[in-house]
C-alpha cells in the first residue's frame, strides 16, 4: 500500500509500487481528468504536478510518490479557476480538449519558474505538450493572458 | 460536367422521418459533465427524463422544450474539437427566438431514428442548416400560435423573442406555453419544408460568437471521453494486436509468463465473423496496467500472407504501375479532345508527385467499453460513423442492430479515425467471449499498428499548351488506397461506364479551373487496400490531390512564365461548368479567384523578401465540388541551403465558407487545419516496413509542436451564402503552398510529401 497526497487529501492505494501513477490516479482513485496519450512520456497528456514540479504520470511509479504531494487538473484550482483556467476558457483553447489537462498543468509550473515568459521560454517548457488539434496559437496567447494577470495578483490556489 | 452524385449525401434526407411533431415524451440521453454510471443506471431501469405529455414540448427530434423554458438540442454529431454541438444549437435557437441562456446540449445514443449519424467530410453545418433552421422555425410557429391563444390575441399580433411570446405590453414565455398550452400541432414533412428561415439580416446568434458549451469541461478535467468510460464490474482488456490486418491467423498462445503479474487472467482469441479485426488476441487483467504488462508477456504466434512482406516502395511502384497502364480505373471527367490537344500542343508538361503513408495519431488511443445489459450490447465509445459500424458490430456479435447500442462520449480526436469505427468490434467481441464488461484500452503502439492511415499516393499530372501559353488540356491520374472501398463499400460511387470509384480519395482533380478537355482518372491501389486498411485522414483524398494539383499549377505557371497568382485567376474564368450553381456553389470559380486575389494582396505576394526566403501560393475548394468552401493560403518559407531544413516563417490564409455559424469556432477549425497542414507538410508521414507503419510512437514519429508554429493570419470573406463545411479545407493548402515557397525562395522543386531537408538538398543540387 502506498499513501501520497492527491489533491490536499491523503490517499492510500493498493495497486503495487511499480504500477504507473497516471493509472492509479485514473482507475483507482477514479480522477480521469489526467489522460493517456504515448504512454512514454512524449506527449504531456498524463501531466500532473509532483510537489509542485510537472511530472509525466505516465512514466513515474506510484511507489515513487509515496508521502509526496500530488496535484491533478482537478486540484489545480478548487473551483476550476485559476488563472490559466480562465484564460483558457476566454480564449477558447480546447478543441477536442484531451491534452489540455496536461497543457494546463505544464503551464502552471512554466508560470512559476517564468512569471513572464518569452516565446522563446514557452517554445521550451512546452515542447513536450503535443496537441494533435494544433491549438497552439491560442495556449501561446492564453499563458500569456495568465501570466500578465497573475502578475497583477490574481491567485492560484493550487491544493499544496 | 460535375462528380456523380454522392452516395452518402443521395441518402441524407432530412424530410425521411425527421419531423415527429406532436407532444412527446423524450428519450434518456447522454449530456455533458454526467456520470457513466449514472447514465447506465438510467438506460438499464428504462428511466425516462420526461414523464407526462405536458412536461415536455418536442416539435421535432431534434429539440425539446420544457416547463421551465429550458430547451434542450439532441446533437447526434461527433464533440471532436469543432464545438459542433453550439454550433447546431445557435442554428436552432436562432430560429426558434429561444433564450441562449436557457439552451443546452446533449450528445445523443445511436438510434435509428437520428437517421444518418455521422461526423465527417465537413458536413455538419452544411447538412444541418437547412433541417434545423426549419425545426427551429417550426417550433417558433407553434409557440406564437399557442401563445397568442393564452394571451387571447391574435397570432399576427404576436413576436416571438429570447424565449418568450410577446404581444402589446404582454407576453407569456415558452416554458409556460409548454406548461399551460395544448402544442399539439401537427406538420408534414412537404409543409415543414416549405417554412420559411429568417432573411440573413434577422439573425440574432448566427454569425455572433459565444462560448462554446464543451469548453469548461475541458479545462477542469470533468470531461468524459471514450477512455473516461466506466461500469461497475468491468474488466480490462489489452489486444495482441497481429501483424498484418487481414492475413493474419493466430496459431499459438503461451501467457505462461504473463501468469506471474498480479491481476492477469486469461488471454483469448477472438473469432471475429464480421472479418474487421481478424488475428486478435485478447489479454484480460483486472487492472490496465495488469493487462497492459501481461500483455507484453504473452507470446502469440500467427500465420501470415503476402501483407507481411508489404513496404512503402512496394505500395508505390504499384501505384506507378497503375498509373502507366491507361486502360485501368474510373474516368471521373472524361471530356472529349484531351488526346487531340496533346497531340497538338505547342508546349507539354508532365509531373509525378506522391506522398507519404500519413498516420492519424488522434491523442486518445482507440478504446471502448463493451457490455451486455438487459438484451442490449451497449458500446461506450468515440466515435464518427455510428450508422457505418452498427451494421459491422449486428454481423460481429451475430444480433440485429436494434439489439446494440452506441454511448456517445466525447472523442480525444477524430480527424477522421474514428469515422472507423473498426475498434468496437474487438472491444465488443471480447466482451461477448467472457460474459461480462469489458473495457478495452489499446497502447498507443496498439492504436498505431491497428490504424487506418492516409495511403500513400502517386499522381501524374499532365498538361497542353496552346498558342501564348494557353491550356487547351489537362489529365490527373491518381492512384492510392481507397477508404471507401475498406471502410463503407456501399459508398462507392460509379463513373459513367459504371466503374465503381472512392469519391473522397480522387476529389479535388476536379477543380474549377478552365482547363479546355480534361481527364480526370481514379485508380484503387489495390495492393494497399490488400495490405492494410486505407483511411480517411482529415480532409481525405484533398490531402494528396491538391499537393499535386497546386504544385502542379505553380510549375505549369512557370511552364509559360507566368506569374502563379496570375495564371490561377486567368483558368478560374467562371465559365461554363464553372460557373457555380445555387444553392451550394453560386457564384462558382469566381468565389475561388476571390480567395485568391484577397489573399495575394493580404500577403503582399509581389512584395520582395529577403534572400533564401519566398512566398508560395496554392487554393482549394475544399472537400467537394458540390460543396464548395473556397480557400486560399499564402506560405512564407525560408530554406537553408546548406542542411536544406526549411522554415515556415507565415501562413496568411482566406476562407470562403459561406454563412458562419459559430466565427471563433470557424476560426479555430482553420488555425487547426492549416497547423495540420504544416505538420503533414514537414514533420510527419510514415512508412509501410513489413506490413506495418514502420512508427508506433513519438519516439520516431514527429509532429509540430508549439516551437515550430509560425505566425498565422486567417481572413473570412464576409457571405451570406449556404453554410459550408470548415473542419477540414483549409488542411490541403498548406503543404503545396510551402512547396511553392520552397520553389520561390532557391529554385528547389519539391514533389514528395512529406518535405525532407535530404530531399530540398537534392533538389537544390538538380534544380534547373
Amino acid at each position: 500500500m502506498t499513501t501520497f497526497s492527491l489533491n490536499g487529501r491523503n490517499v492510500s492505494v493498493h495497486s503495487p509500487n511499480d504500477a504507473p501513477l497516471l493509472w492509479v490516479i485514473r482507475d483507482e482513485l477514479g480522477l480521469t481528468g489526467t489522460k493517456f496519450g504515448c504512454g512514454i512520456g512524449m506527449c504531456g497528456a498524463c501531466t500532473v504536478h509532483v510537489e509542485g514540479r510537472a511530472t509525466r504520470s505516465c512514466i513515474t511509479t506510484v511507489g515513487a510518490v509515496a508521502g509526496a504531494k500530488v496535484t491533478t487538473i482537478e486540484g489545480l484550482n478548487p473551483e476550476g479557476r485559476h488563472p490559466l483556467q480562465t484564460a483558457w476558457l476566454e480564449l477558447q483553447v480546447p478543441q477536442c480538449g484531451y491534452c489540455q489537462s496536461g497543457q494546463i498543468m505544464q503551464a502552471a509550473t512554466l508560470l512559476k519558474d517564468y512569471p513572464n515568459p518569452t516565446d522563446e521560454d514557452i517554445n521550451a517548457v512546452m515542447a513536450g505538450s503535443l496537441c494533435r488539434c494544433m491549438t497552439y496559437l491560442r495556449i501561446r496567447k492564453a499563458i500569456k493572458l495568465a501570466a500578465a494577470r497573475m502578475r497583477k495578483g490574481a491567485t492560484q490556489d493550487e491544493h499544496a | 460536367m460535375s462528380m456523380p452524385d454522392r452516395g452518402l449525401r443521395a441518402s441524407y434526407d432530412p424530410s425521411r422521418r425527421d419531423f415527429l411533431i406532436a407532444m412527446l415524451g423524450a428519450g434518456v440521453t447522454l449530456g455533458f459533465a454526467r456520470s457513466s454510471l449514472a447514465v447506465v443506471q438510467g438506460i438499464a431501469s428504462g428511466t425516462q427524463l420526461a414523464g407526462s405529455a405536458r412536461d415536455l414540448f418536442e416539435p421535432t427530434i431534434w429539440y425539446s422544450i420544457d416547463r421551465s423554458g429550458e430547451v434542450t438540442v439532441n446533437i447526434t454529431r461527433a464533440e471532436m474539437g469543432q464545438h459542433v454541438g453550439t454550433a447546431l444549437a445557435r442554428i436552432v435557437a436562432d430560429e426558434l427566438e429561444a433564450d441562449w441562456a436557457k439552451v443546452r446540449i446533449i450528445g445523443v445514443d445511436s438510434d435509428p431514428k437520428w437517421g444518418e449519424m455521422v461526423t465527417g467530410g465537413s458536413w455538419s453545418m452544411w447538412q444541418s442548416f437547412p433541417v434545423l433552421s426549419r425545426a427551429g422555425a417550426a417550433g417558433r410557429i407553434a409557440l406564437v400560435e399557442e401563445g397568442a391563444r393564452l394571451l387571447g390575441v391574435s397570432k399576427e399580433s404576436c413576436t416571438a423573442l429570447k424565449g418568450a411570446v410577446h404581444a402589446g405590453g404582454r407576453s407569456i414565455s415558452y416554458g409556460d406555453i409548454v406548461a399551460r398550452g395544448n402544442l399539439a400541432r401537427t406538420y408534414t414533412p412537404a409543409q415543414l419544408n416549405g417554412i420559411p428561415i429568417k432573411a440573413p439580416a434577422h439573425r440574432r446568434l448566427i454569425g455572433k460568437d459565444t462560448l462554446a458549451l464543451d469548453v469548461p469541461s475541458k479545462v477542469n478535467g470533468k470531461g468524459r471521453y471514450g477512455l473516461d468510460a466506466a461500469v461497475e464490474g468491468m474488466i480490462y482488456a489489452r489486444p495482441k494486436v497481429p501483424p498484418t490486418r487481414y492475413d493474419s491467423k493466430v496459431v499459438s498462445i503461451d501467457d505462461s509468463a504473463a501468469k506471474q503479474v498480479p491481476g492477469y487472467i486469461q488471454s483469448l482469441a477472438l473469432y471475429d465473423p464480421s472479418g474487421t479485426a481478424p488475428g486478435w488476441v485478447m489479454v484480460y487483467a483486472n487492472s490496465f496496467t495488469a493487462a497492459n504488462r501481461a500483455a507484453d508477456l504473452v507470446k502469440v504466434k500467427w500465420s501470415s500472407g503476402e501483407a507481411a512482406h508489404v513496404s512503402e516502395q512496394d505500395l508505390q511502384r504499384r501505384a506507378a504501375e497503375l498509373i502507366a497502364d491507361p486502360n485501368g480505373g474510373a474516368l471521373i471527367v472524361n471530356d472529349p479532345g484531351v488526346d487531340a490537344a496533346f497531340t497538338s500542343a505547342k508546349q507539354k508538361l508532365e509531373r509525378t508527385y506522391t506522398t507519404s503513408t500519413v498516420m492519424h495519431f488522434a491523442l486518445e488511443p482507440i478504446n471502448a467499453l463493451a457490455f451486455e445489459r438487459n438484451g442490449i450490447f451497449e458500446i461506450h465509445t468515440g466515435n464518427q460513423w455510428q450508422t457505418a459500424i452498427l451494421p459491422v458490430l449486428a454481423k460481429a456479435l451475430g444480433r440485429s442492430q436494434d439489439k446494440i447500442v452506441m454511448r456517445s462520449y466525447l472523442l480525444g480526436g477524430g480527424f477522421g479515425r474514428r469515422l472507423d469505427g473498426d475498434y468496437a468490434v474487438p472491444a465488443a467481441l471480447a466482451a461477448k467471449a467472457v460474459g461480462k464488461p469489458v473495457k478495452m484500452v489499446c497502447t498507443r503502439a496498439d492504436d498505431m499498428r491497428f490504424d487506418c492511415p492516409r495511403s500513400p499516393s502517386t499522381q501524374t499530372l499532365r498538361m497542353a499548351f496552346g498558342d501564348g501559353g494557353k491550356v487547351m488540356a489537362m489529365e490527373h491520374h491518381a492512384a492510392a488506397g481507397w477508404p471507401t472501398a475498406a471502410i463503407n463499400p456501399k459508398f462507392m460511387l460509379k463513373d459513367a461506364r459504371g466503374v465503381p470509384f472512392d469519391g473522397f480519395a480522387i476529389a479535388g482533380a476536379d477543380h474549377w479551373y478552365t482547363v479546355g478537355a480534361q481527364r480526370v482518372r481514379a485508380l484503387c491501389n489495390d495492393l494497399a487496400n490488400r495490405s492494410f486498411r486505407p483511411g480517411y485522414l482529415r480532409s481525405v483524398g484533398p490531402g494528396w490531390i491538391n499537393w499535386a494539383l497546386e504544385s502542379f499549377m505553380d510549375e505549369a505557371a512557370h511552364t509559360i512564365a507566368m506569374d502563379p497568382v496570375e495564371f490561377r485567376l486567368r483558368l478560374l474564368d467562371g465559365v461554363g461548368r464553372n460557373s457555380g450553381s445555387a444553392p451550394n456553389a453560386v457564384g462558382g470559380a469566381h468565389r475561388q479567384a476571390a480567395v485568391l486575389a484577397r489573399v495575394a494582396e493580404k500577403a503582399a505576394w509581389r512584395s520582395p523578401v529577403p534572400r533564401d526566403t519566398g512566398l508560395g501560393v496554392a487554393t482549394t475548394f475544399g472537400q467537394e465540388r458540390d460543396m464548395p468552401t473556397w480557400v486560399a493560403c499564402v506560405a512564407r518559407a525560408r530554406v537553408d541551403r546548406t542542411s536544406g531544413r526549411v522554415t515556415v516563417e507565415k501562413l496568411t490564409l482566406v476562407v470562403d465558407a459561406g454563412t458562419i455559424i459559430q466565427p471563433d469556432g470557424a476560426a479555430a477549425q482553420v488555425e487547426g487545419a492549416a497547423l495540420w497542414g504544416l505538420s503533414m507538410a514537414l514533420h510527419e508521414g510514415s512508412e509501410f516496413v513489413d506490413g506495418q507503419p514502420k512508427d508506433t510512437n513519438l519516439d520516431t514519429y514527429t509532429l509540430l509542436r508549439m516551437g515550430d508554429v509560425p505566425e498565422v493570419e486567417i481572413e473570412f470573406l464576409p457571405s451570406t451564402a449556404t453554410p459550408v463545411g470548415l473542419g477540414e479545407p483549409a488542411t490541403t493548402v498548406v503543404a503545396p503552398a510551402i512547396g511553392n515557397a520552397i520553389f520561390a525562395a532557391s529554385g528547389a522543386r519539391i514533389r514528395h510529401l512529406p518535405i525532407r531537408p535530404k530531399a530540398v538538398l537534392e533538389a537544390l543540387t538538380h534544380r534547373a
